[in-house]
């Protein structure tokens, strides 16, 4: 079993927080990897602008390789602004072939629409990953979009914080998902850490995706860049979240009506039932059964939690306007915010989906068994 | 020794130890109440008097002699036309436990003379080849231990219907939703159905008993299964009913029983479950339907609009058509039309190494509403010996290829492939039946294994009965002669039906729970599947284990 956690506030905070609330949650996890992604980023010693700027995050694992990626991104006519070197510790890291993390900020070229500028960093992203892969895994590639930060490494939270000092305050955010991951049915891999991402949008996820294999299969026959990848089970809750949003352009509470449909008596009584019960079928080769909680967070920084139909999972979500948390236990929303009225936490149920708006002023619970808007069905 | 002219014996002229099976009769516990020679669907048992020398042996007289002692006795024929079939009526019925057949473990010299008069062997039932098949070989192996709480089969609820009919991807669902357009219809039903055995080759109480279970299943039981009449309509009762939602009505070569579906389409209280289109057989491919003329009674002979006694062969190709290819488009779309395109219209096919073709074709055919693909190891009710038991393909491999085939194109969710031919023919039906799910189909067709257990089929693997064609089941299920299938009572079958379905279930979710899975079915989860047989593993794609 995994834990996750995430925070999510107005003003900036250190990415170090949310490990502190892994720590308080060890027990859900045997360091078998860390994943970390940051969003609403600012850097103490450097002006980051998001809409004229794109991060990319990864590791170089050799001096070739950082200078494979040098070229790479000069030839795809990405002007780099500013390269964020972390404090590394290197007898911290458990292993030994990380020749430098990557956090490179790059100047958006010119001349783009947002679709042409959105599909050009994801195919960057996906090059970058096969030349890596071609070069026996000297580069490893997780996320190149505006606002995010993406940093994944082996080992125990709090260790893998101090190794890259992140308690230095340098790094901020205003959304961080941390996930300390449980090697589960696949090898130990960065690939394999969540969260995952694709085009702005990402997921964490705590439990086993009994249904892998067909949701990975019919996936990857829909032919959509970036569909790919598969070092785990979790990674395609990411690939249907952007499937349902971005290909199907359905609102935020269709993915929870995808993944965990209602059953076909419930549907009947549905307002919506009709529509709803066409849509299982079309996808009904999305639908998870496996027990997981889904935390997503969108490029607006709104963040998500849902949980399986059966609600095998735990997750926590509590705050207070302009700080809200979601973790896996309720001492991990302790430790993310301290300030808040614990009881007021709220645990959701297997019909819920809890969405945090960007605006972070309040929580919106909705349960499935409630309309929502939907102008296709109208 | 004596002149050959003085032993009668024929080229055909055959003994009882040549016979498949052979009558044991104890003679110390016969009561001679001839009901065993009463009940034999063969005749294949007379009473008959007897006479045996009693050596005697006077020592006072120093005079040997004999005495003969007469008695009567149950003697089986060794002619082929009534040559015992095993199927153990005899003993059913015997209050001593005095008879019963046993097999023969010879060799059977009377394989070389089944075909009498010309006439190659016909017979009903099943391929006859025992022992455990590919299906019975396949372990759940992926279970999950790792991170789960394991789900509670009995405590959980689980999902386990399948969609029939063509789905459309999410994509165009959305569209034709948005503009109002047309949207093909779905089923959600039962994965197990009962496969295709029309109103002619089952005798009338079997066809109302099993109806009767199916209906109970639906409203009581809360399972949604459905059932194929075969070639051959459906009695008007039942299509003015509200029974025939859970009826997917056949139509083969012969058409026959259409005359009487068409004309009761404007007076339907519902539509039927599906429209199958029967293009092949698993049991007799490139053989049309047969039925036999004895079968062909006063009330047959009215659905299907021919007259009494006699065979009814459907030809092997539909006749108007030129093509598979024309078919497809020709009737599924006919008949979609028919039905106000309300109802799933799919064509079931015999296995086949050319399969995926025929597959490839419907996937371009947006009114499609799946594909049937039934194995070598399907069952008949009269077929020649020969295609029963070696033209066809085994369901296995042929799945799998075509599932894989779709997964290739991204189109596995659009085309429901269903699977049979051999499901159960061991006992082993939910665990067949799964495996299949898991290799890719979206539900399974069973025949045999519903005739077994919901109205005690006497056939098996090793030639037992197979006397479905000439209407003589000893049962009453294939059986058109009142006198039989009086035998068996439509309340009793329905209740076996919804045994069945009752186990079938609980089995399934025995089987989805350690996996992992209660959402959806598992169709497709090879990932779960492994075989004791590295050439099968390879073939089937799926995991060696040993």
């Amino acid at each position: 079993m995994c834990r996750l956690a995430l925070k999510t506030a107005d003003t900036p905070f250190s990415p170090y927080e949310v490990l502190t609330a892994m720590e308080a949650m060890q027990e859900g996890y045997d360091g078998s990897g860390l994943g970390l992604l940051l969003r609403g980023v600012s850097f103490e010693d450097f002006k980051y602008q998001k809409d004229i700027h794109v991060i990319l995050s990864g590791i170089c694992h050799t001096e070739d390789a950082l200078e494979r990626l040098h070229t790479i991104m000069e030839k795809r006519g990405f002007k780099e602004r500013y390269d964020h070197a972390f404090n590394v510790s290197p007898d911290l890291v458990e292993a030994d072939d990380r020749f430098q993390y990557v956090v490179r900020v790059y100047r958006k070229p010119a001349g783009l629409t947002e679709a042409e500028l959105e599909d050009k960093l994801m195919k960057t992203r996906l090059f970058l990953r096969r030349d890596g892969e071609e070069h026996g895994g000297d580069l490893t590639v997780f996320s190149f979009w505006s606002d995010v930060v993406m940093i994944k490494e082996v080992g125990w939270p709090l260790d893998v914080g101090d190794a890259l000092g992140l308690n230095d305050d340098r790094i901020k955010a205003r959304v961080v998902m941390a996930q300390g991951r449980q090697n589960t049915n696949y090898g130990i891999n960065l690939y394999a850490c969540h969260p995952f991402f694709i085009q702005g949008i990402s997921t964490m996820t705590n439990g086993e995706n009994t249904a892998f294999v067909p949701i990975k299969e019919w996936l990857i026959g829909k032919n959509i860049p970036g569909y790919t990848g598969y070092q785990s089970d979790s990674e395609v809750f990411t690939h249907i979240l952007h499937y349902v949003t971005k290909k199907l352009g359905l609102p935020l509470e269709t993915y929870k009506h995808i993944i965990t449909p209602l059953k076909t008596e419930e549907l009947n009584k549905h307002p919506q039932g009709d529509f709803l019960k066409g849509l299982r079928t079309a996808c009904r080769r999305l639908i998870i059964d496996g027990p997981n909680a889904v935390i997503a967070t969108l490029p607006d920084e709104s963040c998500m939690l849902v949980m399986d139909q059966k609600k095998l999972r735990p997750a926590t979500v509590g705050g207070r306007p302009g700080a809200w948390a979601i973790a896996s236990e309720m001492c991990g929303v302790e430790a993310l915010i301290p300030d808040r009225d614990p009881s007021l936490d709220f645990q959701p149920m297997r019909e819920h989906t809890v969405i945090i708006p960007p605006e972070r002023k309040e929580l919106l619970i909705w349960s499935q068994f409630d309309p929502f808007t939907l102008s296709q069905a109208a | 020794m004596v002149s050959v002219r003085s032993v009668y014996t024929q080229p055909s002229s055959l003994t009882y130890s040549d016979l498949p099976w052979i009558i044991q009769h104890r003679e110390d516990r016969c009561t001679l109440c001839g009901q065993c020679t009463a009940v034999c669907p063969k005749q294949a048992i007379y009473l008959t008097y007897r006479r045996q020398r009693m050596p005697k042996l006077d020592i006072l007289r120093k005079k040997r002699g004999n005495e003969y002692r007469h008695f009567v006795g149950i003697r089986q024929h060794t002619s082929i036309d009534k040559m015992c079939i095993g199927c153990g009526m005899c003993s059913s019925v015997c209050p001593n436990e005095a008879i019963g057949p046993v097999p023969n473990p010879n060799e059977h010299r009377s394989q070389f003379h089944m075909n009498q008069k010309g006439e190659a062997w016909k017979r009903g039932g099943r391929r006859n080849a025992p022992g455990r098949t590919i299906l019975d070989r396949i372990s759940f192996g992926r279970i999950s231990m790792l991170t789960d709480p394991a789900l509670d089969a009995g405590r959980h609820e689980f999902s386990t219907n399948t969609i029939l009919g063509r789905i459309l991807p999410p994509e165009e669902y959305l569209r034709r939703r948005a503009a109002g357009e047309w949207i093909p219809p779905t089923r959600e039903i039962f994965p197990f159905v009962i496969g295709s055995m029309s109103f002619g080759a089952l005798s009338p109480n079997m066809w109302l008993g099993l109806l009767q279970g199916v209906a109970y299943c639906n409203e009581v039981l809360g399972i949604p299964v459905v059932m194929a009449t075969g070639e051959g309509g459906c009695p008007p009762w039942v299509l003015k009913s509200p029974f025939l939602k859970y009826i997917i009505l056949q139509i083969a070569s012969g058409y026959f029983g259409w005359d009487e579906i068409i004309r009761a389409i404007p007076e339907m209280q519902c539509d039927p479950a599906a429209i199958e289109i029967k293009y092949g057989q698993g049991a007799k491919p490139g053989d049309g339907g047969l039925l036999m003329w004895f079968k062909v009674s006063k009330l047959i002979a009215r659905l299907r609009g021919v007259p009494e006694g006699v065979d009814l062969p459907s030809p092997p190709v539909h006749q108007t058509l030129y093509s598979i290819e024309e078919s497809v488009m020709k009737m599924i779309q006919t008949m979609s039309m028919a039905f106000g395109f309300r109802v799933p219209v799919y064509p079931k096919i015999s296995g086949s190494t050319s399969a995926k073709s025929v597959l490839n074709n419907l996937v371009r055919n947006p009114y499609a509403g799946g594909m049937l693909i039934d194995g070598i190891d399907g069952g008949t009710g009269a077929a020649y010996n020969v295609s029963l038991d070696a033209t066809g393909h085994p369901i296995a491999s042929n799945l799998r290829e075509c599932y894989l085939e779709l997964v290739a194109q991204g189109r596995q969710n659009e085309i429901p492939l269903f699977a049979a031919g051999g499901v159960g023919k061991n006992g082993n039906v939910t665990q067949n039946g799964m495996a299949l799910i898991m290799l890719g189909a979206s539900g399974v067709h069973i025949g045999k294994y519903i005739m077994q257990s919901s109205a005690g089929c006497l056939g098996n693997e090793m030639g037992r009965c197979n006397v479905c064609n000439v209407g003589i089941c000893p049962k009453g299920i294939t059986s058109q002669n009142e006198k039989l299938f009086r035998r068996l009572d439509p309340d009793d079958v329905a209740q076996r039906v919804a045994d069945t379905f009752m186990s079938i279930r609980t089995e399934m979710k025995k089987i989805m729970a350690p996996l992992g899975r209660s959402q959806s079915l598992p169709i497709g989860m090879s990932d779960a599947l492994g075989i004791d047989d590295a050439d099968a593993a390879e073939r089937l794609k799926i995991k060696y284990t040993c």
